[in-house]
């Protein structure tokens, strides 16, 4: 009897060109784990320019880079790293078929997501402030190579903005999820877009990872 | 009309080039008419006669395969280090090369001689010797072509690169620009005058008015101050340039670089890229204050600091009169 | 009372009609004639910009066009060519029709993303016209900074936009292609018994997913450089101009063999089907389809020789660079020992394939010459660079096209082509192609430059030849044009398997249900087993 109920489950949820259920999530699966390929490849070009030119600007990227607050950002990978956390929890719950928990775990991902983008908000409007904001008006104290230092905000902005706006689509996943979730489609036999948008999630939040010390932290010592 | 089917050989790296051109001619030969062959003998003989015909399957003998991969990658590894053996003697210009100095912009060449002389989009060289140019871009990217040599070499802004080549005949070669630059890029054009070695002394000598490279760089060092801070003694804040030129450089950072014509320029024009070891970045940028050309008449400048009178650092074309 | 409508079968084209149900489809066969007409669009743009330029060719100072709208031709011809034309045709229309249907599903896995991947090449399609319209692009479709960042100007931005969101288009056609060939082969379709269309498209797609990203990101920056003037790649500005170089040729090299692999992935096809025999090799063959895919990511220097790249990357692509063109070599070989004591037929579709096989072994083996590192210093940037691509993705892919398309018209519509005529414009189609092409191969090595509006007279005769051949290439392509829209309504009627081809697309009607499949097809036998549909008379 509860196997019906279970088959009754994926077959609202079977799509059309496909023969099972566990051909669909396969499937779905392994084109979410390709498409995250192709955005490594994406990202990947930016931080080889990055790469290049820190190792050709050295010095003027690790001035312009200890004009970044640390700690904020820090404090950004601590949240990000949260909702990965929470994120995994949804997709547990998913598993387990607990719909309120889904709901409660991915409104606090999402929660976290937007803390994270409030944050950088408040970093790009403090550089915006001290002129470090490519332009006219930019000027970075210290150092005379001023189109140098230009460079590393440039990038800064780029790859920071790529992911931010990363972030927002994630963020929007977010919400189609609980609208989904609230409905009551999610069980144990079906999770498949919680799962994949975990991965999607998780992904957000490497690449930050690698933002993270990447930007913040050249040649930073404790105390300094 | 007479219409050429293909080039004049006019560098030592002509017949070089058009003997590997044979060789993989004679192979391309080789294979078109084996596929052309095979395709049309066999679709002839095996032509289907009825429409119920049903060949039988053969199976791939693993031989075959081999053989087929194995073969070509030989005649391919062939072609590699040929190509290659040309590629890297083209890469080492001989110590005793001629030097010349090559300014691109959008939509000319400016040639400069080290005596002097200055060319726009015609470049005269003597016959037999091996001549060394030095070139950059006032702009985008070109390309300095000269099919008659076989040579071709970017010619990028931000940098110098280099192409050498001995001219093996005398008379007049195409010279064109091979990398797309604009709207004149298909007239940014001109003629290479390879001329015997007396001809080339007399056009030389024509030249004289308007002082040597090195001359010219002289009077840019003094007008625009270096010797202020680089000073000849060594006293000054910054480092001593006489003998500079080739020799190993310690820098801040703990790399040890060679001196050479890109590392002056960058030095003039991106003082804080390399900062030598002992030393403060206290340099200004030229950027803006200095063309390219200028840079190469300092470079040049820089180039004759240190050099013992009587031994240049390389063989000039007007070697000095035998002492008496 | 039976009407005749009512006695009419239905299918996928007939199932559902107006606009709507074409715009909104997800029938993988629909979007695949959607992509069809696009891209013959595109195709007919391009060839319009190719015509102008053959035709100031003919005089040594041109004075038909200014140096700068002769700039823009070139540019426009090679942007459309490549990437609105090239690298979706036989993958967007060919495979998205005929991969699933091979592997036996009922769409690919997909089909939403598929109909969007229609959409973005649209999309991208319309900046890029918006941009030829509104006054042009003149960089050379391979954007060199500074020249595209700083000193042109002309629609670049646009142009990079355009090629951006068509980037997206391939790579989602390639996610859905790998994600299909995974997870939606029928019962018995092993990775072995997949027809090497299938093969060849996978391959494609690897490169797709993995190639098109960065040349993404390389648009973005251009993009920045241009409008925000951050100096990346600009040495005014502190950027690099070769690095530029690296970033558009890590894709831009892996795109041509996008660009061939599909039409090499046919030639198998055909080839098979016109012998009445499986492919000599078939492992070797769809091994190499994955070899190239591979290698084809580690060659990219070898169009920065004369840039200012190191003499030992240099060699070192060099070297790489002939490993990758073994794999291609594997499969003519293979191709022509197909034919030995098979029942060769002279149908249209085959006369294509030889023809692809003469004309990819000459331009295949003309880049053996430009991998000689010495031969390149002189030929690159020259006629000879473009006689020899010319020779693979015109006399190479575009003929792979054309011999699939005439293969599949019935499968696709129901109807047969006229044989004569076709028989005919393929015929003036390798003349045609030869004369245009052949003698650029001399020019090059002669030292006429490429993307040059006027040049030394002495050059005029053969110009004059390649602009006489590029006439009758252009006759030839028309008339299929022609006739394939006749044959809609007039041709033949056709039936499921007129060519007793193997391959699951031909135990279905023609044209197909809109599922493909009235029931799940289980595959007991090998690729290429002719015994299952003649099963008679065995000769040899």
């Amino acid at each position: 009897m509860a196997n019906q109920a279970h088959a009754h489950a994926e077959t609202l949820a079977l799509r059309e060109q496909f023969d099972t259920a566990e051909q669909q999530k396969d499937a779905s699966t392994l084109g979410m784990w390709i498409f995250l390929i192709t955005e490594i490849m994406f990202f990947g070009g930016m931080f080889l320019m990055y790469t290049v030119y820190r190792d050709t600007y050295f010095p003027v990227f690790a001035l312009a880079s200890s004009s970044l607050n640390a700690v904020i950002g820090a404090i950004n990978t601590a949240v990000l790293l949260c909702s990965s956390f929470t994120m995994v929890l949804a997709v547990r719950a998913a598993q387990l078929g607990q719909r309120n928990a889904i709901i409660i775990f991915l409104i606090l991902t999402l929660i976290l997501g937007i803390a994270f983008l409030g944050v950088k908000a408040y970093e790009w409007n403090e550089k915006f402030q001290e002129h470090h904001v490519p332009g006219p008006t930019f000027h970075l104290e210290g150092t005379g190579e001023q189109g140098q230092a230009q460079l590393f905000f440039s990038l800064y902005f780029a790859m920071t903005g790529l992911h931010a706006l990363h972030m927002v689509v994630g963020c929007g996943m977010l919400i189609w999820l609980l609208v989904e979730s609230r409905k009551g489609r999610f069980t144990a036999e079906y999770m498949t877009p919680v799962d994949i948008g975990g991965l999607y999630w998780h992904f957000v939040d490497i690449i930050w990872i690698f933002l993270f010390p990447l930007l913040y932290l050249i040649d930073r010592h404790l105390g300094k | 009309m007479k219409f050429p089917l293909f080039p004049e050989q006019a560098s030592n790296f002509a017949p070089e080039t058009d003997h590997l051109l044979y060789f993989l001619l004679a192979v391309s030969v080789f294979f078109t008419v084996l596929i052309f062959g095979a395709i049309f003998y066999l679709a002839i003989r095996y032509r289907r006669r009825s429409d119920r015909e049903l060949p039988r399957v053969l199976h791939t003998p693993m031989v075959v395969e081999v053989l087929w991969t194995v073969l070509p990658f030989g005649l391919t590894m062939i072609m590699f280090g040929w190509g290659a053996s040309i590629f890297f003697h083209q890469s080492k210009p001989p110590d005793n090369a001629l030097q010349i100095y090559v300014v691109g912009k959008q939509w000319m060449w400016k040639m400069q001689h080290m005596e002097g002389q200055r060319e726009i989009n015609e470049l005269h060289v003597p016959v037999g010797r091996p001549i060394r140019l030095t070139m950059t871009s006032e702009d985008v990217i070109h390309s300095f072509f000269v099919p008659a040599f076989r040579t071709k070499e970017d010619v990028v802004p931000g940098r110098y690169s280099t192409s050498w080549w001995t001219p093996t005949k005398t008379g007049k070669y195409h010279l064109f620009c091979a990398e797309y630059c604009g709207t004149n890029h298909s007239r940014m054009i001109g003629w290479i005058y390879v001329m015997e070695p007396q001809e080339y002394q007399n056009w030389l000598s024509g030249g004289r008015a308007f002082g040597s490279l090195s001359e010219n760089g002289e009077k840019l060092f003094q007008d625009l101050a270096c010797g202020n801070c680089h000073k000849a003694d060594g006293s000054g804040r910054c480092p001593n340039l006489v003998g500079l030129f080739g020799r190993n450089v310690q820098l801040a950072d703990g790399r040890t670089i060679r001196a050479d014509e890109g590392y002056i320029r960058e030095s003039i024009l991106q003082p804080n890229a390399k900062i030598v070891a002992g030393y403060q970045p206290l340099m200004p940028t030229f950027q803006g204050l200095v063309t390219e050309e200028g840079v190469l008449q300092l470079v040049e400048y820089i180039k004759s600091l240190g050099r013992q009178p009587g031994t240049p650092a390389e063989v000039s074309p007007n070697p000095p009169a035998p002492k008496q | 009372m039976i009407t005749a409508a009512a006695q009419e079968r239905e299918h996928y084209l007939n199932a559902s009609y107006g606009i709507k149900s074409w715009l909104l489809t997800k029938d993988h066969k629909r979007i695949g004639l959607l992509y069809l007409f696009t891209v013959t669009l595109f195709f007919f743009i391009g060839g319009a910009f190719a015509t102008l330029i053959r035709i100031e060719l003919l005089t040594p100072q041109g004075g038909l066009v200014s140096s700068e709208t002769y700039n823009k031709l070139f540019t426009m011809h090679g942007v459309t060519m490549v990437f609105f034309f090239l690298i979706p045709s036989i993958p967007a229309t060919l495979g998205n029709f005929f991969l699933p249907m091979m592997i036996g599903a009922r769409d690919l896995a997909f089909p939403r993303i598929n109909l969007l991947s229609w959409y973005l090449l649209v999309i991208g399609g319309l900046f890029a016209l918006f941009a030829m319209l509104a006054g042009g692009v003149d960089t050379g479709w391979t954007f060199y900074t500074p020249y595209s960042t700083t000193y042109s100007n002309t629609w670049v931005i646009a142009t990079a936009l355009g090629i951006f969101v068509a980037g997206f288009s391939s790579i989602l056609t390639g996610l859905n292609f790998v994600v299909t060939v995974h997870r939606m082969r029928a019962p018995g379709m092993t990775w072995f018994r997949m027809p090497l269309f299938v093969w060849s498209n996978y391959a494609t797609a690897l490169i797709q997913i993995l190639g098109t990203p960065v040349l993404a990101v390389t648009m973005v920056l251009v993009f920045c450089e241009r409008v925000f003037h951050i100096g990346i790649f600009d040495p005014a500005l502190g950027g690099d101009p070769v690095l530029f170089q690296h970033l558009f040729w890590f894709y831009s090299h892996p795109a041509v063999y996008i660009m061939v692999l599909p039409g090499m992935g046919v030639i198998s096809e055909l080839i098979s089907v016109f012998s009445r025999k499986p492919v000599f090799g078939y492992s070797f063959v769809a091994f190499s389809s994955v070899a190239i895919a591979v290698l084809g990511f580690l060659v990219w220097g070898h169009h920065l020789f004369v840039s200012t790249q190191s003499v030992y990357a240099g060699m070192v692509f060099s070297f790489l660079s002939y490993f990758v063109a073994i794999p291609s070599a594997i499969k003519v070989f293979n191709w022509t020992a197909t034919l030995y004591k098979g029942s060769i037929s002279f149908a249209t579709p085959m006369l294509y394939a030889f023809g692809f096989i003469g004309l990819f072994t000459i331009g295949g083996l003309t880049g053996l010459f430009v991998a000689a590192l010495g031969i390149d210093v002189h030929v690159t940037d020259t006629y000879f660079v473009i006689a020899h691509f010319h020779y693979i993705m015109v006399g190479g892919t575009i003929m792979a096209y054309l011999g699939g398309l005439h293969y599949w018209w019935p499968k696709i519509t129901g109807r047969m082509y006229p044989e004569l005529w076709a028989r005919l414009s393929a015929l003036v189609i390798f003349l045609g192609f030869n004369l245009t092409f052949f003698p650029q191969f001399i020019l090059g090595y002669l030292g006429m430059p490429r993307r040059y509006h006027v040049y030394p007279d002495e050059f005029q005769v053969l110009h004059v030849l390649s602009t006489a051949g590029a006439s009758v290439l252009a006759a030839g392509y028309l008339i299929p044009m022609v006739y394939f829209v006749w044959s809609l309504r007039y041709g033949q009627m056709a039936g499921a398997n007129p060519w007793g081809a193997t391959g699951l697309e031909w135990q279905t009607a023609s044209p197909p249900p809109v599922h493909n499949f009235d029931e799940m097809p289980v595959v007991t036998h090998e690729a290429y087993d002719y015994t299952t549909v003649l099963g008679e008379v065995e000769v040899g």
